[in-house]
């Protein structure tokens, strides 16, 4: 699949550096007694902070730089896709509920989750009737198929996620651009107008969370595209329009849209009257303004910068106010099966790393906890899977002996040396190569460390096979985060032989084994959610075992929730605040 | 500054009674150019302070490792049972600062600052230092020969350096740092023997390091030579030389040389802080050298986001830096006032 570009691309700046952190995995709450009874830390995790359903207020949200779009068929950021969700509506969306059935795919444009037929390669969806526009003109299938068509064209929309044209059966179709005829878009039948029909090349189990997790679904009249223009001011069918347009870099401002029926959408809840978007801030200076109350809150949702974070921490009234759940991603290490080919040698490098070390590197209990299984704890049906050849218990430096042992076994009891790689403008991933350097050192394993921009890291340099060949990588940092919450979600691309691919390669393991892949070949033929949850687990196990990725940390991100702010929950789907459902206080 | 030569000077030439006074008791000694340089040079405080420093900072970078054995810890060793480990700073006061670590602790990692600012010296020092003679090498030799043969020789050369003067020097050297491989061959073609000389992991770092700061640092040595000899071989001893017969080589080596070696000399102590900083801002941008060499540039890249956990991270590389050039610019500048002070 296409990787997560978009979570690379929105964390490469310095947000990253601020993941937040602090983790308590259980009845942690800190020092919350500075707060409120209803406001502890980290209550927003797992339950509704203020809960509230009273309308009105003006709702202020910022951001450093920008969204990449904020048309819902070309954003790939999480955060785009959720907040395209005050203005638009897709087929299936994300269940608005705290803890973990934030993940289920809900029907939103669509009466009932879409059903598949021929072996899961046609999906068929049904539209509820009457459904309408910010302009009162009714919402058709026709506009649905139309508003897929027009994301094959990469050169109009190039920021949004790739899967409808790797998917579907529609030939060598080019896009409503260059193709004005939307009758050889062969990929979407519409026979009236509230049926979607999706023709899929190849057998697809999981087409109800692929239409769920993204905007592309959402609905766009031909008549009313303007191209890469329609980002501005996208025909609203949620319970928000645009007032004038949308100016990026700047902001904007969203207003009710009275065409929208509440009673048809049981997952927004709609509060605020009015909602301010700044854009373009400096992020130090959101994180002020948060903390400060003019602003309520930060798009982006990765957490706060640096300087916030040790003053949210270090105040127990600011703590109270925050909030640290899985921000999604799963930081870990990959270790080359093309240049580290002996087993036995890459288990002598999991047994050596300094596993305290390396979560030290994320900021502690705060920024992650120490992770068993690859699939991070918000995938649904994860099982947490046991410590092979490392170890998750606190203060565990690695163990030299066994690393030795493995050594042994490969054939080079005196060690080897090897290239490791990170991204040199991410602090946390350097300080994980220099903990990696002086533990596998002290078991004989020599790395050299070598630093790239991240800009072109995941495409040029860790995620060029080629390069990783030439410069003979052995390991490097690395992290992902999945599209959508399963298991195929999240390891079919670090995982699966075919997906390995000349740049931008998100397997640069380059894990290629007959065995798992047979796997993936069969789990998607599976009707039943519980069998494929299964056999991700098993194909979890199977890449530990290879020792083909050395895990890390499960990122968690420090969130502020100004008192004011009202309604606030974690959303698991979106990895942060769900913003169809914020209201405001006061 | 006044130049203190004169003072005695003058009172040689103003008490003429004097001075045949004193002759019988101690001989007069006629003093090179060298010795009445140094003369100033003496008695310039700040110049000689700047020396000081520089020779303590040489002798600190040179004798590291006994240093760091005696005052620290490895540079390179983790320390983490004195980090927070969800704030990343340093349980002790003033960043942990106390007798076993007297600069206090690295943030995160929890490494030795002593051991990194003394480790970080040999980066600097040597980048800086060898960066420049290849500066100085280059620009003397192209600047002379620019300014003595004239003409469209010296068109071609002063256009280069006008070339490499508006060079985008920092986005190059990204670039160029960017693309380098691992492991590199110093000749890359030739018979087989050659290509067992060749460099990998920091040494290649440092080796680029060098070869691009100096490399693009010859013009400003360049132009200055360029200047001097244009006069210089108008003068009547390079007539008198030609006159004689010297051919242009000999010229150029035993009649402009000499005269150059002053300007040469405080030109390139000026021009070592300047490349000790470039060294530091290509470290800063983390295209210096790999960690977990220390070096101090890249350990103000790790402060800058750190700056509110421990400022003192900040500020000890930073005054490491700031106490380099200084005493560079300094004796630079002193050594220029004793060996010409009319180029003031």
């Amino acid at each position: 699949m296409k990787s997560p570009k978009v979570w690379t691309a929105m964390t490469a700046g310095a947000v990253v550096l601020s993941l937040g952190l602090s983790a308590c995995g259980g009845g942690d709450d800190g020092d919350g007694e500075g707060g409120s009874a209803a406001t502890k830390f980290d209550a927003g995790s797992n339950g509704i902070v203020n809960p509230s359903d009273k309308k009105g207020g003006v709702l202020r949200m910022g951001m450093s730089d920008d969204f990449d779009s904020t048309d819902p068929g070309d954003t790939y950021y999480a955060f785009g896709n959720n907040f395209v969700r005050l203005y638009s509506r897709t087929l299936m969306t994300y269940t608005s509920k705290p803890g973990a059935d934030s993940n289920k795919p809900s029907p939103d444009l669509a009466e009932a989750a879409g059903v598949p037929s021929d072996g899961n390669k046609t999906w068929t969806f049904k539209l509820k009737k009457g459904l309408k526009y910010e302009d009162g003109s009714e919402i058709k299938a026709e506009h649905i198929k139309y508003a897929v068509a027009r994301t094959y064209d990469r050169g109009v929309l190039s920021h949004g996620p790739a899967y409808f044209p790797q998917l579907l059966d529609a030939g060598d179709y080019k896009g409503p651009y260059k193709n004005k005829n939307l009758d050889d878009f062969k990929g979407i039948e519409t026979p009236d107008d509230y049926t979607v029909v999706f023709k899929l090349k190849d057998p697809f189990p999981e087409f109800n969370e692929l239409v769920t997790f993204s905007g592309q679904t959402a609905p766009v009249p031909p008549d009313k595209d303007k191209g890469a223009q329609y980002r501005l001011h996208p025909l609203s069918s949620g319970p928000y329009k645009w007032e004038g347009d949308y100016q990026p870099k700047k902001g904007g401002v969203l207003v009710r849209n009275e065409n929208w029926d509440a009673s048809t959408d049981p997952n927004r809840k709609a509060l605020p009257d009015r909602i301010e978007i700044t854009a373009g801030l400096e992020a130090n200076e959101v994180d002020n303004r948060l903390l400060n109350g003019q602003l309520h809150v930060d798009l982006p949702g990765s957490g706060v910068q640096d300087a916030a974070r040790q003053k949210i921490l270090t105040d127990p009234k600011l703590k109270a106010n925050a909030d640290n759940p899985y921000a999604g991603f799963h930081w870990y290490v990959p270790i080359s099966t093309v240049n580290i080919p002996n087993v036995e040698c890459r288990k002598a490098i999991v047994y050596a790393a300094d596993r305290d070390a390396m979560w030290r590197a994320y900021g502690g209990d705060v920024g992650g906890e120490r992770s068993t299984s690859i699939q991070p704890p918000i995938i649904a049906g994860r099982q947490k899977g046991t410590d092979l050849y490392t170890s998750t218990a606190a203060g565990y430096k690695g163990d030299v002996n066994k690393a030795k042992e493995a050594l042994q076994a490969c054939g080079q009891p005196n060690g080897f040396s090897t290239t490791m790689v990170y991204r040199s403008d991410r602090p946390k991933e350097k300080a994980v190569a220099e903990a990696l350097e002086q533990s596998l050192g002290k078991a004989g394993i020599k790395l050299t460390l070598k630093g790239y921009p991240a800009g072109t890291y995941t495409a040029e340099q860790f995620g060029s096979p080629s390069f990783v060949k030439k410069e003979k990588i052995g390991l490097g940092t690395y992290g992902w985060a999945a599209d959508w919450p399963t298991g195929y979600g999240y390891l079919q691309a670090i995982s699966d032989g075919k997906a390995i691919v000349p740049a931008g390669n998100s397997n640069p393991s380059e894990l290629d084994d007959p065995e798992i892949n047979k796997m993936w070949n069969d789990v998607v033929k599976l009707d039943d959610a519980a069998q494929r949850e299964a056999i991700y687990n098993q194909i979890d196990q199977k890449i530990r075992e290879k020792a083909a990725i050395l895990p890390n940390v499960y990122a968690k991100s420090l969130l502020y929730r100004p008192q004011t702010l009202a309604n606030v929950y974690f959303h698991a789907g979106f990895g942060m605040y769900d913003y169809a459902n914020l209201g405001v206080t006061g | 500054m006044t130049a203190p030569i004169e003072v005695s000077g003058s009172e040689t030439e103003a008490q003429p009674e004097a001075v045949l006074a004193g002759v019988g008791k101690k001989a007069i000694e006629g003093r090179s150019l060298g010795q009445i340089a140094w003369l100033r040079l003496k008695r310039d405080r700040v110049a000689v302070a700047g020396g000081i420093v520089i020779i303590l900072l040489v002798l600190l970078a040179v004798f590291a490792p006994l240093v760091v054995k005696l005052l620290g810890h490895p540079p390179n060793e983790f320390h983490q049972e004195h980090i927070d480990p969800t704030l990343g700073s340093p349980t002790g006061k003033f960043g942990g600062m106390s007798g076993e670590f007297l600069f206090g602790l690295e943030p995160g990692n929890g490494r030795d600052l002593f051991s990194r600012i003394v480790y970080g010296a040999r980066v600097s020092l040597l980048v800086g230092f060898l960066a420049t003679v290849v500066a100085v090498i280059i620009g003397t030799a192209l600047g002379v020969v620019a300014g003595y043969f004239g003409g469209w020789v010296d068109s071609l050369i002063a256009r280069t350096m006008d070339v490499f003067l508006a060079f985008p020097l920092l986005l190059f050297s990204i670039a160029l740092v960017g693309v380098i491989p691992g492991k590199m061959d110093i000749l890359p073609f030739g018979p087989d023997f050659l290509h067992l000389v060749s460099l990998e992991g920091n040494t290649l770092r440092m080796a680029l390091l060098v070869f691009i700061i100096g490399f693009f640092s010859w013009p400003y040595i360049g132009r200055i030579v360029r200047g001097q000899t244009l006069s210089l071989r108008e003068r009547e001893f390079v007539d008198a030389a030609r006159s004689m017969g010297a051919g242009n080589g000999y010229i150029i080596v035993r009649e402009i040389l000499p005269n150059l070696i002053a300007p040469i000399l405080v030109y390139s102590t000026l021009l070592i802080p300047t490349n000790i900083l470039f060294e530091a801002a290509l470290s800063f941008l983390g295209v210096g050298i790999n960690p977990p060499t220390p070096s101090w540039g890249g350990m103000l890249t790790q402060a800058t986001s750190l700056y509110t956990i421990a400022p003192h991270f900040v500020i000890i590389p930073g005054l490491a830096i700031f106490v380099t050039v200084m005493a560079f610019n300094l004796f630079g500048d002193g050594l220029r006032d004793a060996l010409d002070p009319r180029a003031r």
